[in-house]
């Protein structure tokens, strides 16, 4: 029997022939299915969108006030020419969601980027039954592998101690959408004063007036240069060798990615301090998460595809690799936090 | 284990000098005299050697992580290090032994005479027991490949300061050959019954590239100049009618150049003397090359005595008549240092490295440019009352390096680094024009900022024609300016030349790809310098 291709792929876009849908488009469309507000998912220009509800503060934010977007709750079933479809929790950033399409009793699972890992921020991942799955390999090699977040957490602490305790500010790198609140609420009491890169301050502050549980942090940049004493600054990857760091010293750099797991990684970047935490699933997670949906092919994109599509047809999971515009390369997310709202 | 797995990822962690020598004081004020010892012996360089194949490890991790070989090399390349890779693909352990550095390289002893199926046991058993950190460091000393960014000096800075000793007395005490699976910490740091004592080289001084314009060091009389001789810096030390070789890297090298020895008995005992070992006939020096296959032979055969005698230029002494000169001004040592070395009987195997007559600079100026002729690497520039300072100083010796030889070149294939740029592709060959092709000439890792080689890297990864492993071939588009220092035949290589110390000068984005020169022109540089 030929399998039925209920999602294609064309390069800029993974499409649902059937209901006239694109999800994470590049190109301009009708109507889009947004997995999770970060730029390389979310882009702009399409006619109407539809994402889950926590993704409306930052779509809208990012992609302009006044887009046509539909939102709905995870698990809420919607139809679009017919074809049944509901978003579930991925469990990458707030909002993010995987899209269920169900058509001729075949279910369908694109999972956009994902973690199993409950980061206490955003709704967890859950597993969905599925007969093909579409899954990231940002960190689809067995070199990666997370550990429990709390262990992160505890050595960013004692990091920032250790640094108040030499007279330093602590400057905390990493995206601006996700790992920053993770960070702001793991972290959370804080034992010395906080201060946000603007990027973060905006993302934060379109968050709290949407109603999400978050703690006021000011933005740097009305401050004086004597507020900062032994502080701990959250910032992007954008500031690093640039003169904005410059009114924080003494101060010590550190940063938060899965790219950080690699030594090499970390030392190229000159940064003091590498903290392994990411928002996509590691090896074992994606082997797991696979594993899970009970897919019978499973279809991989961005990151490692060719070896983790080899690697899941060597485990008799029938794979393949699909090329598509996220994260442009394994090494992207080093770069791409340049992004400011 | 632990505590030096914690050492060894904190002074990872900063580039600060000041802050890699409180780490190493804190290390060294904390541990036991054995595991003192063998630290000191890893960041000194004594890496003991590998114990076992490398392959054999591989294959172990890969049954331990249920991998197939294929994906440990697909994160071999990723990682771009082989303990590390190894460390990172093993199941994850909670830190579970308490032995410690010296323990375990006692443990170690156990693979020498062990069967393979035994090996295998000790090395699993012990990742078992090790948290990833451990297993890294753990590899790397199993491996013999433990390298960690602190500068000898620092470590020698950091005991001179817990052991209240000045530096310069530690740097010669932890020179030579001692053996940290037989040595004492006590025993080498403090001195007491040091029985190689004869052996001891001195540090060597060394000197800076100069910064701007020559006229900058101020009056010319002040100054000696030398030519800077492309061999081997070496130490030669007699005392007690015995001769000690050493090399800059710190190598006992005595059996490498066998006709040598004969200034046993030709020097005064109780002689140190710095200077450099050249190849040299027809009182020219032969091409460097030369003596590196030399130095690369086991055993030095009569053939090479005769094809390739070396001399030994000497520019200075440290010791004469078993004192310590080293704080007598330059102009004293070196009178001494004629003294000695005219008494000798044999100019054919050693001389005094001539001092350069000018009185401006611009008289130096002029002569620096026959550097190339005289086979030489340009001037060492002396102040005439410095002291035979240790380690790189700046200040009183200064080297003034000639403009490098250089070519426009194509690049066509691109690897991943290694370390700290793992996943980068930074390590580039670059191709000249041959009636039409394009063939390959050098490869070269260095010369690029951080920015432009992520540039190229963007370039690399959108315009890759083939990949063969772990190498790319890149469409031909991108014109480098190489440079190099030597240019010699080699019929090992594709182009039939070799240069010497390959690397990237500019970034050509002005040429096209046809503009870029040809292996012609390389050869016309070989005729002019060789």
């Amino acid at each position: 029997m030929k399998e039925q291709k209920i999602l294609t792929f064309n390069g800029n876009s993974i499409y649902c022939p059937e209901a006239d849908v694109h999800i994470d488009p590049w190109q301009q469309v009708d109507r889009a299915i947004i997995t999770h507000a970060h730029s390389d998912h979310a882009r702009w220009g399409s006619k109407h969108y539809l994402a889950h509800k926590d993704s409306e503060a930052i779509l809208r934010m990012r992609l302009g006030e006044d887009i046509s977007l539909q939102t709905v709750e995870y698990g809420e079933v919607f139809f679009i020419n017919g074809v049944k479809f509901s978003l579930h929790p991925a469990g990458h950033i707030i909002g993010s969601a995987q899209v269920r399409v169900e058509q001729n009793n075949q279910v369908w699972v694109a999972s956009g980027d994902y973690k199993l890992q409950d980061d206490l921020f955003c709704t967890p991942y859950e597993a969905i039954k599925c007969n093909t799955f579409i899954t990231e390999s940002t960190f689809g090699l067995p070199i990666y592998k997370w550990a429990p977040q709390q262990e992160v957490i505890d050595d960013i602490k004692a990091w920032c101690f250790q640094n108040k305790l030499q007279g330093k500010n602590s400057v905390l790198m990493g995206y601006a959408l996700g790992k920053m609140q993770r960070l702001i609420k793991n972290l959370l009491p804080f034992d010395q004063p906080v201060f946000a890169h603007g990027a973060i301050f905006n993302v934060n502050e379109k968050l709290r007036a949407a109603g999400f549980d978050l703690p006021y942090i000011p933005p740097v940049k009305d401050m004086d240069k004597k507020e900062f004493k032994g502080a701990l600054i959250f910032a992007t990857g954008s500031v690093l060798n640039t003169s904005w760091l410059k009114r924080f010293e003494p101060y010590a750099t550190g940063y938060c990615s899965g790219w950080m797991a690699i030594r090499g990684a970390k030392n190229r970047k000159a940064i003091d301090r590498g903290f392994v935490l990411s928002d996509h699933a590691d090896w074992n997670e994606l082997n797991t998460a696979i594993v899970e949906t009970g897919a019978e092919k499973v279809y991989v994109t961005h990151g490692f595809t060719d070896t983790f599509s080899q690697w899941l047809n060597e485990q008799g999971i029938e794979a393949a690799e699909v090329k598509t515009m996220y994260g442009e390369d394994e090494t992207e997310e080093i770069t791409k936090e340049n992004e400011t709202p | 284990m632990k505590r030096f797995t914690n050492l060894f990822l904190e002074l990872d962690r900063t580039n600060k000098t000041n802050d890699k020598v409180a780490l190493l004081k804190t290390y060294f004020l904390s541990t036991p005299d054995e595991d003192k010892l063998w630290a000191l012996a890893l960041f000194s360089g004594r890496r003991p050697s590998r114990k076992i194949k490398t392959a054999q490890i591989q294959e172990w991790a890969i049954e331990q992580a249920g991998i197939p070989m294929w994906l440990f090399r697909e994160s071999y390349h990723s990682v771009g290090d082989l303990s590390e890779t190894i460390s990172l693909v093993l199941p994850t352990n909670i830190s579970a032994s308490d032995k410690s550095l010296s323990e375990w390289f006692t443990y170690f002893l156990q693979l020498t005479k062990a069967s393979d199926e035994e090996k295998k046991e000790l090395i699993v058993q012990a990742w078992k027991q090790l948290s990833t950190y451990e297993i890294f460091v753990f590899n790397k000393l199993l491996m013999g490949s433990f390298r960690i960014g602190v500068s000898q000096t620092l470590v020698i800075r950091a005991i001179g300061e817990i052991s209240d000793q000045p530096a310069a007395v530690i740097a010669h005490r932890i020179m030579g050959d001692w053996d940290p699976y037989t040595s004492s910490y006590q025993e080498l740091i403090y001195g007491e019954n040091n029985a190689d004592v004869t052996s001891k080289p001195y540090p060597f001084y060394l000197a800076y590239g100069l910064e701007g314009e020559i006229e900058l060091l101020g009056k010319p009389e002040e100054w000696f100049a030398e030519w800077k001789w492309d061999g081997i810096r070496s130490q030669i030390i007699v005392r007690n009618n015995e001769i000690y070789i050493w090399s800059r890297g710190e190598e006992l090298v005595t059996e490498k150049f066998p006709e040598l020895e004969l200034l046993k008995t030709q020097l005064p005992s109780g002689t140190v003397l710095d200077g450099e070992i050249v190849c040299y006939v027809n009182e020219r020096p032969l091409p460097f090359n030369i003596l590196q296959t030399r130095i690369g032979r086991k055993n030095v055969t009569k053939k090479i005595l005769s094809e390739a005698p070396v001399i030994f230029m000497g520019y200075d002494v440290m010791e004469y008549e078993g004192q310590d000169i080293r704080s007598l001004p330059q102009e004293e040592r070196r009178s001494i240092l004629e003294k000695i070395i005219q008494q000798t009987d044999n100019k054919e195997l050693i001389k005094t490295s001539p001092i350069l007559i000018f009185k401006e600079w611009d008289e130096l100026k002029t002569l620096h440019l026959q550097s190339r002729e005289n086979a030489v690497e340009g001037f060492m520039i002396k102040r005439k009352t410095a002291a035979y300072l240790t380690g790189r100083k700046k200040g009183d010796w200064w080297k003034w390096k000639v403009d490098p030889l250089s070519v426009d070149a194509v690049l066509i294939y691109a690897q991943k680094g290694h370390g700290k740029r793992a996943e980068l592709y930074t390590d580039y060959t670059f191709a000249l024009w041959d009636e039409g092709k394009l063939i390959s000439f050098a490869k070269a890792y260095s010369g690029l900022t951080d920015a432009e080689i992520r540039e190229v890297d963007r370039f690399i990864k959108q315009n890759t024609l083939e990949k063969f492993g772990p190498v790319r071939t890149v469409k031909p588009q991108l014109v480098f300016e190489i440079g190099f220092e030597g240019i010699n035949l080699s019929p090992r290589h594709k182009s039939g030349i070799a240069v010497r110390f390959p690397r990237i000068l500019n970034w050509r984005k002005d040429k096209k790809v046809e503009e870029a020169d040809t292996l012609e022109n390389l050869r016309v540089i070989l005729t002019q310098y060789k």
